[in-house]
């Protein structure tokens, strides 16, 4: 083959793998000083990308940072075995990791309980424990408009994937449209709900647009699906014994529902039939996510920020959802008062692919990266954790919170993760190094909601001292 | 057999008079009368005592009346607004009765600065020397007298040394001596036993802050980085303080009030 006396003709034998573990390619001798800047080449070639894409890659789950020489020598890996990398692809694009607070607002006149971005970036929308939706200028970054029309607390916002429409819910289980531009009620709130609504989500723009049909969860036990132009209740998913806790409308058309019953119930949406019911936890289901839920969340915004016309929304959005996915079934995972997470495949198999242990306290929300390959988890025991989002396999712990953590939140090119917490302050994580990128303190209380904006410019985050605040990079 | 008991056995024997339930019937029938005749007639203590049973009875009558009128009468419950708004995901946890920490750091250090204490016991009793204090006789024929024992409970630091007996002009006994106190934080409603740092400020005076005395009354720093508190910018608050409810020399432990 080649000749190996010289020390730069020394050469290893190596298999190309992807994340799901099919081969590129056969295996091949590479040069040991080949380091991860070749071996991207050697992937773009093989895959013949048009232009060159970053990869990153993996060996035995630890990243390559060095050539695969070195990394052979100081592991002590024999050079007579098939080394096997696995390559990720990594965004093309790089989010700035926000370092400063840019405004403080004030406005709500209690607790701020949740914080959403609209899928474009380009409007902002928080709940607060005043009974007010308030919409905020990002662009002079001071109030818009005062929403009111609830009559309890506003526990929930959620924005359409297409960006038309929010839709919040109360503690006295009413949910209120809104027009976002004009800062309006649209209609009556809607009723149906006996008890307060704990999640929002709305049907993916590939599969329907315009965006009409959204789901809710409520303490009363009960889901139900909505129609926006019809405004009122299509769908009621009763079959829970407890509170649901949360909701997701998949991007197969699927509904995946948690509940405090300890089951997650999968429903089809025409006729609101019961699919599935996936058992495993021992406790309460706290919060649920799909590998695809960013760009479900996002549509057809994309980190470019074109516009589509709506004719086109729908097919640029299947496009992101099928590159995100991939040939893999969509994966869920679920967090749990038991201190564990499962990582299901549901349209799989009703059994768990993989039992995620190792929180102390009970796991309060679970998120995907944007690019589905990891999940991170925030749990009561003051820890976030990431955990490989294809496998399960742990990853590492970031400690640093001092008091238990509320939210994660995701930069949209999956290489940061932000944290909000109990202990007052918000925590950027790096994924690549495993360590804190930097610590943002500020608020004066808890910190109940976090969102990282879809453009990545900012950071919104909400608390118990009624102020939200923007961060920057 | 006592004497009540004979008339018990006679009924037992014999059962009660014929006419003993309409007698009993009619005396409970006129008793109000009498009463309110007694309440009319007495005069004095006597009779300020009855207008306050009377009173005393009417108005717990009333407050049960209205009770009972509310549970009858329908009312959609929970309707109003609470205040502290709670998001979604901490709703169903009752048990997460939160020390409102942050923003009291901030009153705390104004306060501070205003030089004033709004402290549980505004008012303490003032301790004079020579109960503070016994004198010690010292010297051969015990004729010297500048000794002082301090007869209250006291902090020493655990940097303390002793310095010889002829330049130790205050005493604290080992047995008065306390390392830790139990602190009851007012909000959680709970007491943790937590080690105490220092005195902060014996109301009696500063020889009293100085020599670690601590009395009813007297303002104390504790380390309560167990409790997880936590200061605006996310750093575990470990020494707060808080103030003595007890007399320590009296009851050989030291209880106090967290100062948030």
């Amino acid at each position: 083959m080649m000749s190996m006396d010289t020390d730069e003709g020394k050469t290893v034998m190596c298999l190309l793998t992807d994340p799901e573990g099919t081969h590129l390619g056969s295996a091949m001798y590479i040069p040991q000083n080949a380091g991860p800047l070749q071996l991207t080449q050697l992937v773009n070639r093989f895959l013949d990308n048009e232009e060159m894409l970053p990869y990153s890659f993996y060996v035995s789950d630890e990243e390559l940072l060095v050539p695969v020489g070195t990394y052979l020598e100081k592991n002590k890996v024999s050079v007579e075995k098939v080394l096997t990398i696995v390559y990720q692809q990594q965004a093309v694009f790089r989010i700035r990791p926000v370092n400063r607070c840019s405004q403080t607002i004030a406005g709500h006149a209690e607790a701020v309980l949740c914080v959403s971005f609209s899928p474009d970036g380009k409007q902002l929308a928080s709940g607060s424990g005043d009974t007010t939706v308030r919409l905020w200028d990002l662009y002079t970054e001071t109030p818009l408009f005062t929403c009111k029309g609830h009559k309890n607390w506003v526990l929930t916002v959620a924005w359409s994937p297409d960006g038309k429409h929010l839709v919040s819910g109360s503690k006295s289980g009413e949910i209120c449209c809104w027009n976002p531009k004009k800062g309006e009620l649209e209609g009556s709130p809607l009723t149906g709900h006996k008890k307060w609504i704990t999640g929002i989500s709305w049907e993916p723009v590939h599969l329907s647009s315009p965006c009409r049909r959204f789901v809710t969860s409520s303490k009363d036990g009960d889901a139900r699906i909505w129609d926006i132009t019809l405004k009122k209740s299509i769908i009621c998913l009763s079959g829970h014994t407890l509170a649901v806790t949360c909701v997701k409308w998949g991007g197969d058309g699927i509904i995946y529902t948690g509940s405090q019953d300890c089951t997650i119930k999968m429903w089809e949406t025409t006729q609101g039939k019961l699919i599935r019911e996936l058992k495993g936890h021992g406790h309460w289901i706290n919060s649920l996510a799909l590998s695809t839920e960013y760009v479900l969340r996002t549509g057809a915004f994309d980190h470019t920020g074109r516009q589509y016309p709506p004719n086109e929304e729908k097919q640029k959005a299947l496009e992101r959802y099928n590159q995100t996915k991939g040939d893999s079934p969509e994966r869920l995972v679920s967090g749990s008062d038991d201190f564990t997470m499962f990582l299901w495949e549901p349209s799989v198999s009703k059994q768990p692919k993989k039992r995620l242990t190792g929180h102390q306290q009970l796991v309060n929300h679970v998120y995907f990266s944007p690019d589905g390959k990891w999940i991170a988890s925030a749990s009561f025991d003051k820890s976030v954790r990431l955990w490989n989002g294809i496998t399960g396999q742990f990853v590492t712990t970031f400690r640093g919170h001092v008091g238990p953590v509320y939210q994660v939140s995701w930069s949209a090119d999956s290489r940061l993760l932000l944290s909000g917490s109990k202990d007052s302050t918000l925590k950027i994580w790096e994924i690549r190094t495993k360590k804190l990128k930097q610590d943002l303190p500020g608020h004066a209380d808890e910190v109940f909601a976090v969102d990282w904006s879809p453009d990545g410019e900012k950071v919104v985050s909400g608390g118990k001292d009624r102020v939200l605040k923007l961060w920057k990079g | 057999m006592p004497q009540g008991d004979y008339i018990a056995l006679h009924i037992k024997r014999n059962g009660y008079r014929l006419d003993h339930h309409e007698r009993l019937r009619k005396k409970e029938a006129r008793a109000v009368h009498k009463r309110s005749a007694m309440a009319q007639k007495s005069l004095g203590i006597k009779g300020k005592m009855i207008a306050k049973k009377n009173y005393a009875e009417k108005a717990l009558m009333k407050k049960t009346l209205k009770m009972h009128e509310e549970s009858s009468s329908r009312r959609k419950a929970d309707e109003n607004v609470q205040e502290g708004a709670v998001p979604a995901y901490l709703l169903d946890r009752e048990d997460t009765t939160r020390a409102k920490v942050l923003s009291n750091t901030i009153k705390q250090k104004r306060k501070e600065k205003a030089g004033k204490w709004e402290v549980p016991l505004p008012k303490v009793r003032p301790v004079a020397e020579d109960e503070m204090f016994r004198v010690i006789r010292s010297g051969k024929r015990k004729t010297k007298q500048w000794k002082r024992m301090v007869t209250k409970a006291t902090f020493v630091g655990p940097a303390f040394t002793r310095k010889p007996p002829k330049y130790e002009r205050f005493i604290r006994p080992s047995g008065l001596r306390f390392t830790k106190a139990h602190v009851t934080h007012p909000e959680l409603k709970c007491t943790f036993c937590l080690e105490i740092i220092g005195v902060k400020k014996n109301p009696n005076g500063p020889m009293y802050t100085s020599l670690g005395v601590m009395t009813r009354g007297t303002i104390i720093e504790v380390n309560v980085s167990e409790l997880g508190l936590v200061t605006p910018a996310g750093k575990v608050v470990w020494g707060k303080y808080a103030q003595v409810t007890n007399n320590p020399e009296n009851d050989g432990c030291i209880n106090a009030v967290l100062l948030v």
